[in-house]
Formats: structure tokens, C-alpha cells, sequence
């Protein structure tokens, strides 16, 4: 018998979409305020929501809103009155707020919130895309990137003690469709686990007119460079933070996370690297590559901003080749993680690994395991890697 | 793995039914993922409906390339069931009548009118219950208990009446097992 077959009658697990978890953590975390705005692929998170306040399991206000903007901008104030905050939204949605995202993380509100990857217009489309959020990286925001509707509960969670913690809000993505409609088994901890793991929030600042005090005023160049450099500061410190929440959250759960996430790396020689569900995909691969002969391994990248460049390069080990799949674009430049994962390849002094960049997944493409095994024999060939990202056409 | 497609219409309930089946290995012990094909939706337009069922946790997160069952709650989909099914798969169409015109499969090709038993159970033109019945008493693969408390639990309305269609289903496709595989493969 599996484990899941003796834990199912614990009624811990249950039958959850990726959408419909998110929720679930969410109402766990127990926000005061959640501004909704619905949009394709994540409106089944909102609908859950309400479903969650009419049962009684959820105490915080729903707060229809006018638009995506509007809902970042009642995020950052309910935030800096005092109160935990959530919301959702993707693609379109995060493009519209993308003023507020940095209001947010200078203004230093903790706001969490949840992104499903979606297509960027135009053409329209509801598909898989990293693009949206990665377009996000220079707000200051934390990003953490999810494979499974299990690890989107567990990290929404995580990422309120994040940025509690740091001081900057955080943004738990997903993909559409391959992870945020995935109807799987979820374990949905009691609230006694998260109140354990989450205390209330007590900002030592917030705004009160008992004690006036001002968030966002005009600041002089100085005290502008100031609170930046404190910006980032913080980030720096989330790396630890994030390390501290998921290693928490393990000794509580079970269900233990770090930055990346290593897959038969020990031996490995050519190392396959993701964000999000390509990588689940990517194990299987792995395991097809072992079986005919080749060390294969795989990185899963969790957390993108701040960029874990230590931990990336240490986990590594002693691989020579690394072959990056990105289901994004930064047109001009090519595949966003691979760009980031070659800088921080070149801080750690590792100039002779050989990478390769795949646009793998692009607008929701599927990627098959047999996909991603021909990726890796590609650049098992001898010759240096191609200097621009390759599509799996290419292969 | 085992890893099941159920091709429907837009409205027949391919998608729910699917969510069903993945609740009910679920309740028999197993690690579940169900998800669908979207973008257009629409009464009437072709829907598939995916499911991968394990021992282990599924990480895979791609599309079902090559089914080991498929589930035709309408046959005139048939002919857009991929030929390339595993081995020993079993393609089970709802129909009345004798196949004509279809490809050449591999896999079993099996009939089973569901229509009539979701007729008859009170449930009009929605055959996915009575089909899902079929495709655990042809295959063994899930035990009737489990699919009948899925039925019950996650039907969006008529539980009783899907309940009943789903076992009358169940007993029909019993009597499918008992068909030799050269008596109805094309």
C-alpha cells in the first residue's frame, strides 16, 4: 500500500486544483483584507475565497475592485495600516499593476501575493508563460516559482513569514493550466500547524493617526538611494529567510523547500535547469537519460528573485554542461533564467561550464519528456554551445 | 502510470467525469493527476479530458500522448483518437450500433450504449457516469464502490440517478470483459 492510500483516510489530504490550494493557504494565513480582481487562469482562486468567507472559514474582507491596479494599490495601504493582505492575478492583470508592484516593495509593505503564468498580449491567449512575471524581476518583489499545487499551499504560506520577515512583498507563481488547473492529492494542514509556523502580524510600523507617520513622501536623492540600498539589504537577507521558512516548515510538515531543488545531482555531469513545470517533467527525463548510460541531473530553480547564485553554483557541483529550459522570452535576449544562471556562473568564477539555452514551452507548448531528453543529447555533442537561446526545433 | 484520456463534447461532461474518476482512485489508494485541454470551449465542440493515475506522486506536467485507455462519450470522436495507444489499451465508445469507418487501433475497441442506460437512469443525454461504470467493469482496473461514492459526491446534480446509471453502466461493461478481443477489434 502507498503512502498515500494509509494517510488518505487521515483526511489531510484531499483532491485540490492548484488554483483551489492556493486558496485554501491563503484563508489559513488569515488575511484581514484580499482586493479581487478576477482574471483567466486564476478566477478559480477567488471563487474559493468567497466560497471559504460564506463557510465561515475565511474572517478577512473580499474587496471587489475596479482593476488589477487598484487592487496592488488597496494591497500596499490595508498593508501599511497594519493588516496581512492577499490577492491573485496573472499575466494582463500583473502587466496593469506593474507601477503599484514597485510602490509596493519601496514602500516596504509585505504584501503576498499569487501570479498564474498566462500569455501576454498580443496575440491573446490563456497559456503557460513565465514572461509576465519575470518581466517583474527589477520591482523589488521576491519571486518563488512552484511545480505542483502541494508546494504552491506550502509556499504561499512560507512567503508570509518572507516577508514579514524581510519587509518586501513576494510574489508565488505558477504556471496556467499544467499547475494552477492540476486537480491532485493536497495535504491541507490544520489551522494549529500554520499557527505554529505563522504568528499574528505586528509591524512596528503602520499607519495609525493615534501616531501619525507618513509612508512614500518626497524624499531628497540621499535618503532615495538610501532606502534602495536598504532594498536590497533586505533581499540579501531573504535568501536566508526563504532557506529558514521552507526548513521550518519541513520540521512541522514533512514537506521541507530550499532555493533550488536538486534531482540526482550528486554524480551529475550534464545538469538539466527550470522554473516551474517543465522541471517535473524534466525528472522523468533524468531518469530516461540514467537509464541509457548518461549522468544526467536536475536544478529546479524555486527562488528567482533574490537570485540564489551561491546555492545555484554549489549545487551544481561538478557538472560541465547545464542545459537551461525556459518557457519564456525576453525578446532581444533570449531565455530569461539562462541569462541570470550564466552571470551567476561568471561571479563564481565557473567560465567553463557549458550552457545551453532552450526556449522550451513557449505560449503553453507542450514539452514532453522525449522532448527534453533530445535537448540533452543536443548538447552532449562535442562543440561549444550555440551563443543564442535554441528552440527544441532545433534538436 | 496508467494515463487515461476521456474525449467528449463541449456540455456532455467530459471534464467533471474525469475529475470523478480521479476521486475515485484517489479514494482507492492512488496518486492522481487530472487536468484538461482548454481554450475555446464551447456546447458541442470536442473537449479531452486527461488522467494519470500512480503509486507515486506525478510530477510529469506535459499532455497524454499515448494513452493506455480512452474513454468516447461521443463516437463520432472517435476518428480523432490518436492510433497510437499502448499496448493492450482499450478505446471504449459510446455507441448503439456497429463501428464503421474507423481507424485501425491497436488497442480494443469496445461498444457500450450508454446512452440508453443514462436514459433509462433518468439522466437524459449525460452518458459520462454510465461510462465511467463501463470502463471499471471492462477493465477491473477500480473497484465499483469507490467509482459509485465519486459519482455520488461529485456529481454536480442527480447523484442518485448517476449513482444508478454508473452501476448499470459497471454491470455492461462486465459483460464487455467476457468479449473475446478478436470478436470486436477492427
Amino acid at each position: 500500500m502507498s503512502a498515500l492510500a494509509a494517510s488518505a483516510r487521515t483526511a489531510t489530504h484531499t483532491l485540490l486544483t492548484g488554483d483551489h490550494a492556493v486558496a485554501h493557504a491563503a484563508a489559513l494565513a488569515r488575511p484581514a483584507v484580499i482586493p479581487v480582481y478576477p482574471i483567466t487562469p486564476q478566477t478559480p482562486v477567488l471563487e474559493k475565497l468567497a466560497e471559504l468567507r460564506e463557510a465561515g472559514a475565511l474572517a478577512g474582507d473580499l474587496v471587489p475592485v475596479e482593476s488589477e491596479h487598484s487592487a496592488m494599490a488597496t494591497c500596499i495601504a490595508a498593508s501599511l495600516a497594519g493588516v496581512r493582505v492577499f490577492t491573485a492575478t496573472a499575466s494582463q492583470g500583473l502587466a496593469l499593476m506593474h507601477e503599484m508592484l514597485h510602490y509596493a516593495a519601496g514602500a516596504r509593505a509585505p504584501v503576498v501575493m499569487v501570479n498564474v503564468n498566462r500569455t501576454l498580449a498580443a496575440p491573446w491567449g490563456f497559456w503557460a508563460d513565465q514572461t509576465d512575471s519575470l518581466a517583474q524581476r527589477d520591482t523589488g518583489w521576491i519571486q518563488l516559482y512552484c511545480a505542483s499545487p502541494q508546494e504552491e499551499l506550502d509556499t504561499v504560506l512560507q512567503a508570509y513569514r518572507v516577508a514579514e520577515t524581510v519587509l518586501l512583498p513576494v510574489m508565488v507563481v505558477f504556471e496556467a493550466l499544467y499547475v494552477s488547473h492540476a486537480l491532485e492529492p493536497v495535504a491541507v494542514p490544520g489551522a494549529d500547524v500554520v499557527a505554529r509556523f505563522l504568528p499574528p502580524y505586528e509591524p512596528a510600523w503602520r499607519l495609525d493617526p493615534a501616531s501619525p507617520r507618513g509612508f512614500g513622501g518626497t524624499a531628497t536623492p540621499a535618503q532615495w538611494r538610501a532606502n534602495r540600498l536598504a532594498m536590497q539589504a533586505a533581499m540579501d537577507r531573504a535568501v536566508a529567510a526563504v532557506a529558514d521558512a521552507g526548513e521550518r516548515w519541513g520540521e512541522l510538515t514533512g514537506r521541507g523547500y530550499g532555493a533550488v531543488e536538486g534531482y540526482r545531482l550528486d554524480d551529475a555531469e550534464l545538469v538539466l535547469l527550470a522554473a516551474g513545470a517543465i522541471a517535473g517533467t524534466a525528472r522523468t527525463a533524468v531518469d530516461r537519460l540514467r537509464e541509457a548510460g548518461v549522468p544526467a541531473g536536475l536544478l529546479r530553480l524555486r527562488l528567482f528573485r533574490p537570485f540564489p547564485a551561491a546555492e545555484l553554483t554549489s549545487a551544481l557541483g561538478m557538472a560541465h554542461t547545464v542545459v537551461v529550459l525556459d518557457r519564456n522570452c525576453s525578446i532581444g535576449s533570449g531565455g530569461i533564467v539562462a541569462a541570470e544562471v550564466r552571470a551567476a556562473l561568471h561571479a563564481h568564477d565557473e567560465t567553463d561550464v557549458r550552457l545551453f539555452s532552450f526556449l522550451a514551452g513557449l505560449g503553453g507548448v507542450d514539452v514532453s519528456p522525449e522532448a527534453v531528453v533530445g535537448m540533452a543529447r543536443y548538447a552532449l555533442r562535442p562543440g561549444p554551445p550555440p551563443a543564442e537561446s535554441l528552440l527544441p526545433e532545433a534538436v | 502510470m496508467l494515463e487515461i484520456t476521456i474525449l467528449g463534447r463541449g456540455g456532455q461532461g467530459a471534464q467533471v467525469a474525469c475529475q470523478i474518476l480521479a476521486a475515485a482512485f484517489f479514494r482507492a489508494g492512488r496518486h492522481v493527476q487530472a487536468f484538461a485541454a482548454y481554450g475555446g470551449e464551447r456546447r458541442g465542440a470536442p473537449v479531452t479530458a486527461s488522467l494519470r493515475v500512480d503509486d507515486a506522486p506525478v510530477t510529469l506536467r506535459c499532455d497524454i500522448e499515448r494513452p493506455d485507455h480512452v474513454l468516447v462519450l461521443d463516437a463520432g470522436l472517435l476518428e480523432g483518437v490518436a492510433p497510437s495507444l499502448r499496448t493492450g489499451g482499450l478505446i471504449l465508445v459510446n455507441s448503439r450500433g456497429a463501428p464503421c469507418g474507423r481507424a485501425p487501433h491497436a488497442a480494443r475497441v469496445l461498444d457500450v450504449d450508454a446512452g440508453a442506460i443514462a436514459a433509462t437512469a433518468g439522466l437524459g443525454p449525460i452518458v459520462s457516469t454510465a461510462m465511467l461504470g463501463a470502463f471499471a467493469g471492462a477493465t477491473g482496473l477500480l473497484p465499483l464502490a469507490d467509482l459509485r461514492a465519486a459519482v455520488a459526491e461529485g456529481s454536480p446534480a442527480r447523484g442518485a440517478e448517476n449513482v444508478a446509471a454508473c452501476s448499470a453502466g459497471f454491470a455492461a461493461g462486465l459483460a464487455l470483459r467476457r468479449v473475446p478481443a478478436g470478436a470486436v477489434e477492427v
